[in-house]
């Protein structure tokens, strides 16, 4: 027997594997099995947010609720935070939020890939966040955005202490947000694998002493989905956050 | 020392810092409760902020791990 196959190395279900091979110019444009899963959570969403709603009933049925719930979810959050002018950010917060719901939970289900635990992914998001920001408060402020380092009512004295920590501390925000939501989930998945091999090896000879890692596996992946929908909201109410620093200052 | 002893004792003293995130969610949690026991009629106020607050300190836990992991496996 192949005693080798019976631990998997948890590292090797983040790895990118090119399903087409697309090469322009030099550079690798593969359609990979993280693009086929990010296609994936596209098509589902639209799908399922278009075709709920098609019957358009004042009265919603279970499914219209659904689309209904989570929009008026997205809109509370960003009325809460961002107040009357956050409604020209709606469907680019809804967007956000959609797709890293649906790249999380979708990495959940087995042989399926979570494109969210790759830092590329969810760096190319909060960095356009960031960025979107920054130029929102630009547009909004001018150059007083730059009071965004030194609040009104601060002594003028502390100002060399407390402009480059404040500076500092913005320029973390994409790093922060990137890195709470891809590691999360790289440890979460880590950690199911790891148990999965845990499962196996004790119970491959003797089925009884594989059942108590296969409970606690079962309890880790309950805690899973409900991290990975707790991600996608902190994610979401963080921009929803920073947006609000752009266009209200502080 | 062998680089991969170095690799092993590295990545476990990193993850040391996890020990930050059971402070610090303790201390959110326990502050939920604290605030929903002496004002029950407050919960939905304070609840979303429970578990941003969970979330966002449970993240400095992980970049804790990302370093253990990085050192074990780079």
């Amino acid at each position: 027997m192949e005693r080798k196959a019976a631990v998997a190395n948890p590292i090797e279900q983040f790895e990118i594997k090119p399903l087409i091979d697309i090469d322009v110019g030099g550079y690798n444009l593969a359609f990979t099995n993280s693009s086929l899963m990010m296609v994936a959570a596209v098509v589902l969403a639209t799908a399922f947010l278009t075709l709920s709603v098609s019957s358009r009933s004042l009265i919603p049925g279970r499914l219209q609720s659904l689309s209904e719930l989570m929009y008026e979810f997205i809109s509370g959050l960003l009325r809460e935070n961002v107040g009357s002018k956050g409604r020209a950010y709606f469907p680019f917060i809804f967007t956000l939020f959609v797709f890293v719901l649906l790249g999380n939970v979708m990495g959940l289900f087995p042989y399926a890939f979570t494109f969210t635990s790759h830092v590329i992914v969810t760096f190319g998001l909060a960095a356009v966040v960031f960025i979107g920001v920054t130029v929102i408060g630009f547009a909004k402020h001018g150059l007083g955005y730059f009071r965004m380092f030194l609040p009104h009512g601060v002594p003028v004295f502390i100002a060399p202490v407390l402009v480059p920590v404040e500076m500092i501390s913005y320029l973390s925000r994409p790093v922060s947000l990137s890195v709470r939501l891809f590691a999360n989930m790289t440890a979460g998945h880590i950690m199911l694998t790891v148990l999965g091999g845990f499962v196996i090896s004790l119970g491959g000879m003797y089925v009884v002493p594989g059942v108590v890692p296969l409970a606690f596996m079962t309890a880790v992946t309950v805690l899973e989905i409900g991290i990975a929908m707790l991600q996608a909201y902190v994610f979401t109410a963080l921009s929803c956050i920073y947006l609000h620093d752009a266009i209200h200052m502080h | 020392m062998d680089i991969e002893s170095a690799k092993l004792i590295g990545a476990g003293l990193a993850a040391i810092g996890v020990i930050g995130a059971g402070v610090g969610v303790g201390s959110v949690w326990s502050s939920l409760i604290a605030a929903v026991g002496r004002n029950p009629a407050a919960k939905p106020n304070v609840e979303l902020y429970a578990w941003i607050g969970f979330a966002v300190t449970e993240a400095i836990a992980l970049y804790a791990l990302v370093i253990s992991l990085l050192i074990l496996f780079k």
